[in-house]
């Protein structure tokens, strides 16, 4: 576990196949508290993103966006990517939209999102991979672990489907094994419950 | 950490100055995540390690700029993208463009041209093609070449088809294109009323009188600053009451046009231009 004095400034989740049960449940434990903003990638079909707001919303008690270009990221909301753009964070920690390229054979990319918050925010960002049949966010997730961040990782007995959390361990193990857990969806649930933004 | 940053920071700045004293294209404005995978993209493919080793190849070879410049142009598109636009835009705007005896649309960044075939087969089916002029622009010449030809990929066509159906296509999509070889060509009925033209949202002038414009995931690639300069170039573009589309996942929230224009769709991003009444 990272130590209790290692606090993060915000949260992206990158999830695929298996994806709608995993939020729900992340969603269900979220305390009224919580103040970091998260950022979800859901790969999805195009023209499904309105319906996995309305259902986080239904399981959050904080407030669920669909990202929108431009809008700035505000403390305890969780934004979904929309279906059919690439999600990135900007310097100023506003949200960018890019019609693009699949990559890893999707848009949005995991890969993507992590990328560009790990830019943003470099030691502060905690990465999560979830269930999932593709190999996205694992280059990503690697990266915010270079970049001095934390990840963490759905244990691969855990997950509906494993594809995704083990290409996820085996990247991160590659660069820094100190700065994963693997734990269950119960166990990320708890571990979000106890985060808190850390002052300046 | 963090110094490296500022150095590749510091490298992008060099870098998108060296392409603006050479080749006049500013895209100092740009959305700098966006740019900054676009310029990554560009130095991997060339096996280069630095951003600053992409200033001397820029300066010194016109032909790397021209890769540089088609990386930057994302022209990834669909026809009837957004169905339910389209879809809005025959219930709720059709109407008032038929009030006119002539109609100007202006495409926005057409990219290769799928949106405004899409626009053409509207308007075809809604009786109004041939009283209407349709300009379609780009800053990317070939994109704007594929346009102009108006042949897509055949194993497209069947999730086009869906998405006109969506869109409340009245007729057969088929009707619409022969099938050769693997492409599909649009009808050429279709193109008589288009324009392509070469057109640089960065450095241009607005067009005048238009009676639609559509610029659709383009703003999505500028900073504020830039989204609001454009933004108020293309509302002077339009006539008084004349109709502003942009993208579902842009915004006009935070631009000097919110207050100009009324939302004929909030949730599609469809506005209209208030009247203004001038004084004296
Ligand atoms: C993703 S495409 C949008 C195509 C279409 N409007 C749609 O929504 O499907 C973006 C287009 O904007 C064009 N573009 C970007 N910057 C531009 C500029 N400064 N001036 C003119 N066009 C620009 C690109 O070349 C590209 O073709």
């Amino acid at each position: 576990m990272p130590d209790k004095n290692t606090l993060f400034d915000a949260v992206v989740i990158g999830v695929s196949a298996g994806g709608l049960n995993a939020l729900k449940v992340l969603c269900q434990h979220l305390p009224k508290n919580f103040l970091l903003p998260i950022l979800i990638v859901q790969h999805q079909l195009q023209t499904e993103d309105d319906f996995l707001v309305q259902h986080l919303e239904k399981h959050c008690v904080i407030k669920v966006k669909l990202a929108v270009s431009t809008q700035c990221i505000e403390a305890a909301t969780v934004y979904v990517s929309a279906a059919g753009y690439h999600l990135l964070v900007e310097e100023d920690k506003c949200l960018a939209l890019s019609v693009d390229s699949p990559v890893n054979y999707s848009i949005p990319s995991i890969d993507v999102l992590f990328d560009s918050a790990s830019d943003v925010y470099g030691q502060y960002l905690l990465g999560i991979i979830l269930t999932g049949g593709s190999a996205d966010g694992s280059r990503g997730l690697a990266h915010i672990v270079e970049r001095g961040g934390h990840a963490l990782v759905q244990s691969p007995e855990d997950a509906d489907v494993d594809v995704m959390p083990i290409a996820a361990i085996k990247a991160v193990t590659a660069v820094n094994a100190a700065k994963l857990n693997v734990l269950s969806l119960a166990e990320i649930a708890i571990f979000l419950k106890e985060l808190a933004p850390h002052e300046r | 950490m963090n110094n490296l940053k500022e150095i590749e920071n510091f490298e992008i700045d060099c870098f998108l100055q060296a392409i603006h004293l050479r080749f006049g294209y500013d895209f100092s404005d740009y959305a700098k995540a966006s740019l900054k995978r676009r310029i990554q993209y560009r130095l991997q493919q060339d096996g280069l390690n630095h951003i600053s080793e992409l200033i001397p190849r820029v300066l010194h070879d016109e032909a790397f700029f021209k890769r540089f410049l088609n990386d930057m142009s994302i022209t990834v598109t669909e026809m009837f993208r957004t169905p339910l636009m389209f879809k809005s835009l025959r219930e709720n705007i059709v109407d008032k463009l038929k009030t006119y005896p002539r109609i100007n649309i202006w495409h926005v960044g057409c990219a290769t041209g799928e949106e405004v075939y899409s626009m053409a087969i509207l308007l075809h089916e809604e009786g109004l093609l041939e009283k209407t002029r349709i300009y379609a622009t780009d800053y990317n010449r070939h994109s704007l070449e594929l346009a102009q030809k108006g042949i897509f990929a055949l194993q497209r066509m069947k999730n086009y088809n869906q998405a006109y159906q969506l869109a409340g296509g009245s007729s057969s999509f088929t009707d619409y294109y022969s099938a050769k070889y693997d492409g599909a060509k649009m009808k050429s009925f279709l193109k008589k009323r288009i324009t392509f033209a070469h057109h640089n949202l960065i450095s241009d002038q607005g067009f005048a009188q238009m009676h639609l414009i559509m610029c659709r995931n383009v703003l999505i690639y500028f900073n504020q600053q830039l989204q609001n300069r454009v933004l108020t170039m293309l509302g002077q573009s339009l006539l008084q009451r004349g109709f502003l589309i942009i993208g579902d996942k842009e915004s006009l929230e935070f631009s000097p046009l919110l207050d100009e224009f009324d939302a004929i769709d909030a949730k599609l991003k469809m506005f209209q231009k208030r009247l203004v009444f001038n004084a004296g």
